[in-house]
């Protein structure tokens, strides 16, 4: 039987582990290298990098922490942050990431996501959606709107019919990522996600609001996520890998449990 | 006796580099290869590949790399395909409607169940059960999971085929052999501790069973 993943998401800020609170006021935490060998010795099951540097000429430092990483780390590795183009991607795959995740590149030319799926193959893109709760409206008939740039730019387009496109585009999974949410350790968007793993096909991996393996369990149950993404829960030690994957087991789930 | 050397064959389907790097975190000495001659009279062989059944087969037929797996595999000398590589070995996919290798007698088809809450392609870890004990697969205990990323599955012509077995709403053949030559539908190089010590079996493994 095909297990729920548990994934960890480090942002990277000019090769450092940084972690945000709502997309602001990041602060770097620790080696993205040791965090990354660190959570794979214990278990967890897929890992994603984000690049969040703001200067251009600090971009190559990534391909040299994703080679590090994945010299050492043998299991899923998913790169995404400022991927425009598909010789973005493959810089990434020939350094060691498996996955590619598109974000706002995207949403601004969807092309983008057909693109990549032809260079890499469909279930190498991870299509990365930043999404608002906002009221409903005409334009935005699910009251989820895409937003781009950490949050910080409103688009107009309904994230439902964003995931749904993108699936039609050729993405292999979809990241939701919900904004409001993230950073607070209140728990993921429940609704949202579920609206979206139920409207789409491909696998969905909820993003955004984790602070206690009771949210894992309620997002992977309630939610139909297929995964489910942590940051701040295990980057600053209140819990590991282990011990989220060995409660979400307890309470019936299924999840790898020997590694 | 010299080092013996692997050769990851090279037929443009996919990123080869996570193969080599955990091939050489088992200690084999392995390289990427597109020069059919040389896969032909290698060591060792590995015959990874992601992406679709159509372009991958006219890929290997374009350079004569098809005539040299059979060769290889002919030879007695042990070859491991993965994923794409497994499904090529058999006589035909459903996917692009291609006419593959015939190494192992059978055929490839697409996971067509109809049910919403499983999502296609079958993405993320799952369990393999040994059916069958094999050199590779020792040391795979009960309820150890790999990583699987396909659409399509294998469906041997014969059981004496199947090594191991997983579930995904049907029990399909996800690791299969004949003699010296052993393939599974699961990414050992993305799996973890038990991925590599697959890999350690296969470095370890003359090609008989």
């Amino acid at each position: 039987m095909l297990s729920k993943r548990v994934i960890a998401c480090l942002d990277v800020r000019d090769g450092k582990l940084a972690k945000s609170v709502k997309f602001v006021d990041t602060k770097d935490i620790g080696d993205p290298v040791e965090k990354a060998r660190e959570y794979y010795l214990d278990g967890l099951d897929e890992l994603v990098f984000y690049d969040i540097t703001a200067s251009s000429d600090k971009r190559n430092i990534m391909l040299d922490v994703v080679e590090m990483v994945a010299n050492q780390v043998f299991i899923p590795l998913s790169v995404g942050g400022g991927i425009r183009s598909v010789s973005d991607a493959t810089d990434l795959r020939l350094a060691g990431a498996e996955k590619i995740n598109v974000n706002s590149a995207a949403v601004q030319r969807p092309e983008l996501i057909s693109e990549c799926a032809q260079a890499i193959g469909n279930q190498n893109v991870v299509l990365s959606m930043d999404i608002l709760k906002v009221p409903v409206s005409d334009d935005i008939p699910s009251g989820y709107e895409m937003v781009i740039n950490g949050g910080r730019t409103r688009m107009g387009i309904d994230a439902l019919a964003w995931a749904i496109r993108g699936e039609e585009l050729g993405a292999g999974e979809l990241v939701v990522n919900a904004i409001d949410a993230d950073g607070t350790k209140e728990g993921y968007e429940l609704n949202l996600t579920r609206m979206i793993s139920e409207a789409v096909r491909i696998p969905v991996i909820a993003s955004g609001g984790a602070g206690t393996p009771d949210h894992l369990y309620d997002v992977l149950t309630e939610g139909k996520a297929d995964a489910a993404l942590v940051a701040s829960m295990v980057h600053y030690g209140e819990y590991t890998v282990s011990g989220i994957k060995q409660e979400l087991h307890d309470r019936g789930l299924h999840i790898r449990m020997s590694w | 006796m010299g080092k013996t050397q692997t050769l990851i064959v090279d037929y443009d389907a996919g990123n080869l580099h996570s193969v080599r790097r955990a091939c050489v975190e088992v200690g084999l000495d392995a390289e990427i290869c597109a020069d059919a001659d040389r896969v032909a009279a290698a060591d060792r062989v590995i015959f990874p590949g992601v992406g679709a059944a159509g372009a991958a087969m006219r890929s290997l037929c374009a350079n004569g790399m098809d005539e040299a797996l059979k060769t290889v595999i002919g030879s007695g000398r042990p070859v491991l395909g993965i994923c794409l590589g497994l499904q090529i070995s058999l006589d035909y996919s459903e996917e692009n409607n291609t006419r593959t290798l015939g190494i192992i007698e059978g055929e490839v088809k697409r996971f067509s169940f109809d049910r919403a809450d499983l999502k296609i392609p079958h993405m993320g870890w799952n369990e393999v059960e040994v059916v069958k004990p094999h050199p590779v697969l020792g040391g795979i205990e009960p309820g150890d999971a790999f990583y699987f990323v396909h659409g399509y599955y294998p469906s041997p012509a014969s059981d004496d085929a199947v090594y191991a077995t997983t579930v995904y709403e049907e029990r399909f053949a996800s690791a299969i052999g004949r003699e010296n030559y052993f393939a599974t539908q699961f990414h050992p190089e993305k799996s973890g501790r038990v991925g590599l010590r697959l890999l350690s079996n296969f470095a370890a493994w003359d090609g008989s069973c």
